[in-house]
């Protein structure tokens, strides 16, 4: 464990010397320092205007979290469950999974006008299909011994589900609903940056659009940030369930 | 023979894709029919068969050609750009499992960032044109290559690299001839998500701003309303990944089965 967090230490430190090259390589023009965009980003975090647009992004991107995890495990269940429209559905949702949905803009756009719900449905067609796609393998990928052996127990369907089906599916939907909610964040800040006048991708545009680099770079220094922790707690919630929760 | 030809048919149209085409086709002309009777409006989206005429009529009048090859030279360029360079990091960093181990969060979390937020950046050093738009994509299609080249040789099986040692392979043939075969099925993976996320960064990067190319087209005829071309150039694109994709689909599935493992 000890070694592991001084492996962390060092590897921090070698990508902030790169950092801190690239900055003398190319100049303040192009990147800004660490120090510098480090000390942005906690005076970003401490001003009031921060945290009006987390708010504003971090509604839009629960809801499209929301809705992308309950709708793709819906269909994924449905699908992973009758084989027949599985296979005739799995390359259609691989194809509307691999499209570059940014080319969608227009038409969400059109569609759902500028705010909120234009943003949510920017998150939710990023972050749906991969919960599906992963829950309808998990389903299918449950092995067959354990459907017979709730079928020997006379187990009714609903205990079939709670006690069998979801245990043994569990960890894969999990793996899902991570990569889902990763590219769901990822959706509503392209919304944001397209589509909207509020949060932080908005903050990001207007940064971009005055060529603020210190402020880009600091709003994207939190952004992942945030991912990252985001991303470590889901796996470590799915370690716990892979190993005996 | 004409009891060959119908089981011939019969043996290549399953019962499968007969459905898939059934509810694409169904799927379309309900579109269609809502966009017909007014449901939804002309100012949203145009009905599909318009946007197909449209498509049409972009490639015959060849007005949009000199964009097209902008863009499809820039993804290809970005594509070959993020497959090397990922397949050379994936391979680097799994030899060196302390390093990948810390690095694993870094590659996690990636995709949840609008990496074309640097975009930018990248034109302030390379100016408008060509170049910033290959590395954003290269930028955005290398670290799905890295994840899936690791997965891939993560996935070699140790009797095959067993064979490898007693044949007396030295270091490169080993990677060649045994490794590189055997992680195939992964690395085709990490070139299809690569190909899709080199068009992602591009097409971002001409919608901020490009001087030409297939998404300043789209961004231009959704400033000007000009909802004919913007669904057409749309469709183009659409279909253009969507084919590429399934392409490569098939090929990994090959491979997956040839090699045995998943």
């Amino acid at each position: 464990m000890k070694s592991t967090r001084f492996d962390y230490l060092v590897f921090a430190g070698g990508l902030l010397m790169l950092w801190q090259l690239t900055y003398y390589a190319v100049g303040a023009e192009i990147v800004s320092s660490p120090f510098a965009t480090i000390r942005r980003a906690l005076e970003l975090v401490l001003t009031n205007a921060f945290w009006v647009h987390a708010e504003a992004t971090m509604s839009a991107f629960g809801a499209a979290s929301l809705i992308s995890i309950a709708g793709g495990i819906a269909i994924g269940v449905w699908l992973g469950l009758r084989r027949f429209a599985g296979d005739v559905a799995s390359p259609i949702l691989g194809s509307l999974y691999s499209i570059p949905k940014i080319t969608l803009y227009p038409l969400i756009l059109l569609a759902f006008g500028l705010g909120i719900s234009a943003k949510i449905a920017f998150g939710v067609i990023h972050g749906i299909f991969p919960v599906a796609i992963f829950t309808m393998n998990a389903v299918r990928n449950v092995a067959p011994v354990y459907h017979r052996t709730a079928h020997i127990m006379r187990l009714s369907s609903v205990t079939t589900a709670m006690t069998i089906m979801a245990p043994a599916a569990l960890p894969e939907i999990l793996a899902g609903i991570r990569i889902g909610i990763a590219l769901t964040l990822l959706g509503t800040l392209i919304g944001e940056l397209f589509a909207s006048t509020s949060g932080i991708g908005f903050a990001l545009v207007r940064a971009m659009g005055i060529h603020a680099v210190t402020d880009i770079l600091a709003l994207t220094l939190l952004i992942f940030i945030f991912a990252a922790l985001l991303n470590a707690s889901l796996h470590f919630i799915e370690r716990w369930v892979r190993h005996g929760g | 023979m004409t009891g060959s030809i119908t089981s011939w048919l019969r043996s290549r149209i399953s019962k499968v894709g007969a459905a898939r085409t059934a509810l694409i086709v169904l799927t379309f002309a309900l579109l269609e029919s809502l966009c017909r009777i007014g449901v939804l409006d002309r100012v949203t989206i145009i009905p599909p068969t318009e946007m197909a005429a449209s498509l049409w009529d972009i490639l015959k009048s060849g007005r949009f050609n000199a964009d097209i090859a902008f863009t499809l030279f820039n993804v290809a360029a970005a594509i070959a750009l993020a497959t090397s360079a990922g397949f050379f990091a994936g391979a680097a960093l799994h030899s060196v499992p302390r390093l990948r181990r810390v690095s694993e969060p870094l590659l996690s979390a990636y995709y949840a960032i609008p990496t074309f937020v640097f975009y930018p950046l990248l034109i302030v050093m390379f100016g408008i044109g060509r170049v910033a738009l290959i590395i954003m994509g290269a930028m955005f299609g290398v670290v799905a290559m890295i994840v899936n080249t690791m997965l891939g040789l993560d996935r070699v099986p140790p009797a095959v690299d067993k064979v490898g040692s007693i044949l007396r392979l030295d270091a490169l043939r080993q990677l060649v001839l045994i490794r590189l075969p055997a992680a195939s099925p992964h690395l085709v993976t990490g070139v299809r998500l690569a190909v899709a996320y080199s068009v992602i960064g591009i097409v971002a990067g001409e919608f901020i701003l490009a001087t030409s190319g297939m998404g300043k087209r789209i961004a231009f005829a959704y400033d000007n309303f000009d909802n004919k071309t913007m669904y057409g150039m749309l469709l183009l694109l659409l279909v253009g990944v969507v084919i590429v994709n399934s392409a490569l689909s098939v090929w990994e599935n090959r491979l997956h089965r040839r090699f045995g493992q998943r």
